[in-house]
């Protein structure tokens, strides 16, 4: 009997999604690390997509929100084979994602070969996503890990006066691209890199990296994320280390600030910087703060940098579309066109797209502080305003630097 | 040579990691012949439990004995209702194993989120110790888990060599069937060796968690590396495992110290050369 009822409600839910597909709907797909090391970054981005499209009431134009979520590992087979099935399988018109850096490149080069569908970044923030070869489908609403660290190389040398660092940083194009964009201003400045340990993403054990990091240094940047950064930075303390630290964004996110276990007071006075600070006082980062609190009250204490990429990304493409008046025919052209033009206010400030669909940003340094209810925040310290993906160097100048990499720059 | 000294500490400890968790499901690789896949949900979730537990009580011992004690439970219940009606039946046993980690796994994402939790060790296991003879700092809490890794293996090796439940053990490793035929109750001692199997890994999932984290996806990771210690060590054997964890530790620690690229590909090495030279594992006996 029971099974019975069951087999016709899930009869009858189907036949009702049939109906409304008709041409009332428009289909959304996410994709985002909700497994593997960034899985909690993953689930953060999720929220910042559900909080968009709820702004929205689940509607936009007249025609109904259908969201499907899709999960990937932070491996870019993992993030293909997703959007493989939201796009071939499911229909999806618009894609939000990926998170992390190499499935951005991958979901890049897979875009090119959908272009009945629009692809939206969701955290991913890998240079070569939108600076050489870019994808017409492609969009990028959020700064590239060289942006996100805007301000930080001369902040480093200048304000906290480290002339000498070693880096640990995870093995892929994400980190690669941050470490460019803190090198480049700190290497010309005349700062020096001891060493760069690049470790494989989801590494457990950072006991022999510890080991090896020189003692005549000042201070180590660290760009790990997740649960990554979180092992390495225990394992850091309890080993005896006391070196300062310069915090790639994604490390002091409060995605890491709020994880359960000992106390992170070590971090205190870490500068980083990062598309959000959590002392943000401006509006529309409050507003933002607000509405995500009320709807996940078993979320973090703020937000994390990628519930508002997320979130941003997603609103641009349902404001593009409320100017279509949702028209998604003749190969989403109209909405493209609107995409690529739209300007909007995000709580990370005014944000457009450049001409190969990068977004140009504020970007916040910031300075980790305990908070007021005894937890970690970082605190604004100054906003760089409209920040572009050549970090202010024209394009042909910015291109002769070559591909970030393991080596690149040098810093001689 | 202080990095190679350290290096040599790291792959000490990290085996005795490995080897917690290994012993457990090469026991019961052994005895059943069947692969437990649901080995390393059991190490995840006996670490959760073992956390909540520590949060609550306020101590992290009581958080240690909470982990084994409920996984141990778990493995019982696993195999009186599970595993008891597969038998013989490998493909199946493995089959629902995998099954069985999978929701597990979602369940506890659910639960416990994408978070990764970090457990507060007692103060006197905090900070780090300097090594006399080597003049070296290092982590007191992994020196801890050496010795917890080093009074397990003793305390399995006297079991299974000095103990009648460790001769019905070790009988049952080599033919199942002569030792039914003996008249022992077979089912009640599979019942035993799952439930320590599963113990250890929970009482691993506690010790592990709190040397480095708990987070999803470290069940995988605990499940592959026990895969690859039997495989090495040989099935059944705990001396088997002991060397299959410390050639893994040594391995994986070197790696990451001297080519930190290529740190991973070491581990497979070790497990190609031994599958092709040794198939039934270092200390395995061949069928």
């Amino acid at each position: 009997m029971k099974l019975k009822t069951l087999t016709a409600l899930a009869l009858a839910a189907t036949l009702q999604t049939g109906a409304a597909l008709a041409d009332d709907t428009i289909k959304f797909g996410a994709i985002a690390t909700l497994e593997g090391p960034f899985a909690v970054l993953g689930q953060e981005g999720i929220r910042g997509v559900e909080l968009a499209i709820e702004e929205f009431g689940g509607e936009v134009a007249g025609k109904k929100i259908e969201l499907m979520v899709g999960s990937s590992n932070a491996q870019p087979d993992t993030a293909v084979a997703a959007a493989r099935k939201l796009v071939e399988q499911d229909g999806a018109q618009i894609v939000i994602g990926p998170l992390s850096g190499s499935e951005g490149l991958a979901i890049k080069d897979y875009s090119k070969t959908q272009p009945q569908a629009s692809f939206l970044n969701g955290g991913s923030a890998a240079q070569d996503t939108t600076l050489r070869d870019p994808s017409e489908n492609f969009f990028r609403w959020n700064p590239d890990g060289a942006q996100w660290v805007a301000g930080l190389g001369e902040y480093t040398f200048k304000e906290k006066g480290y002339r000498n660092i070693a880096i640990v940083a995870e093995d892929y194009s994400f980190p690669y691209t941050l470490v460019f964009g803190f090198m480049k201003p700190y290497c010309e400045l005349g700062g020096k890199v001891a060493e760069r340990f690049w470790v494989p993403l989801g590494t457990k054990d950072y006991s022999s990296v510890i080991a090896s990091i020189p003692d005549d240094i000042d201070a180590i940047l660290v760009t790990l994320g997740g649960s990554d950064a979180i092992n390495f930075l225990s394992q850091y303390q309890q080993a005896g280390g006391e070196k300062p630290m310069v915090a790639g964004s994604i490390t002091v996110d409060q995605s890491v600030l709020s994880s359960k276990g000992r106390s992170k007071d070590y971090l205190i006075g870490t500068p980083t910087s990062s598309p959000v600070a959590d002392t943000n006082t401006a509006k529309e980062w409050t507003d933002f703060v607000s509405a995500y609190q009320a709807k996940f009250p078993e979320g973090l204490p703020t937000p994390s940098l990628f519930a508002q990429e997320y979130y941003v990304s997603t609103k641009a493409a349902l404001l593009a579309l409320q100017e279509v008046d949702g028209d998604l025919s003749d190969q989403q052209k109209a909405f493209r066109a609107a995409l690529s033009d739209l300007t909007f206010l995000t709580p990370a400030g005014e944000r457009h797209l450049d001409e190969n669909r990068q977004v140009v940003t504020d970007i916040f340094l910031s300075e980790i502080r305990p908070g007021e209810d005894g937890g970690l925040v970082s605190e604004l310290i100054s906003v760089i305003p409209q920040v572009n993906q050549t970090l202010g160097d024209d394009r042909e100048t910015f291109l002769a630097y070559g591909p970030v990499g393991r080596d690149n720059p040098e810093c001689k | 040579m202080k990095l190679f000294l350290l290096t040599i500490l790291n792959s000490l400890t990290l085996a005795g990691l490995y080897f917690l968790v290994a012993s457990g499901f090469s026991l019961v690789f052994g005895l059943m012949r069947s692969v437990n896949l649901a080995h390393g949900a059991l190490y995840l979730l006996g670490g959760y439990i073992g956390w909540e537990v520590a949060e609550f009580s306020g101590s992290w011992l009581i958080g240690i004995a909470a982990g084994a004690v409920s996984m141990a439970l778990c493995g019982a219940l696993l195999q009186l209702c599970v595993f008891r009606f597969l038998e013989g039946q490998e493909l199946r046993q493995t089959l629902v194993s995998i099954g069985l980690s999978i929701i597990v796994a979602d369940v506890m994402l659910a639960t416990w989120g994408g978070q990764a939790y970090q457990f507060e060790v007692p103060d006197f296991l905090w900070g780090s110790v300097k090594i006399p003879l080597l003049g070296l700092k290092y982590p007191i809490y992994r020196l801890f888990v050496l010795a917890a890794a080093v009074l397990a293996g003793i305390l399995l090796w006297l079991l299974l060599n000095r103990t009648r439940l460790g001769k019905m053990i070790r009988a049952g490793v080599d033919d199942r069937t002569m030792l039914e035929a003996t008249g022992v109750d077979i089912q009640k001692i599979f019942v035993v060796v799952f439930a320590l199997g599963a113990g250890l890994a929970g009482l691993a999932g506690v010790v592990g968690g709190s040397a480095l984290s708990l987070s999803p996806g470290e069940d995988l990771r605990y499940l592959l590396a026990s895969l690859v210690v039997v495989i090495v060590g040989g099935m059944g054997s705990i001396a088997g495992a002991a060397y299959g964890a410390l050639l893994i530790g040594f391995a994986d620690t070197f790696g990451l110290a001297y080519s930190p690229t290529y740190g991973v590909v070491y581990t497979f090495l070790i497990m190609i050369v031994v599958l092709a030279v040794r198939p039934q594992g270092l200390m395995g006996k061949s069928s």
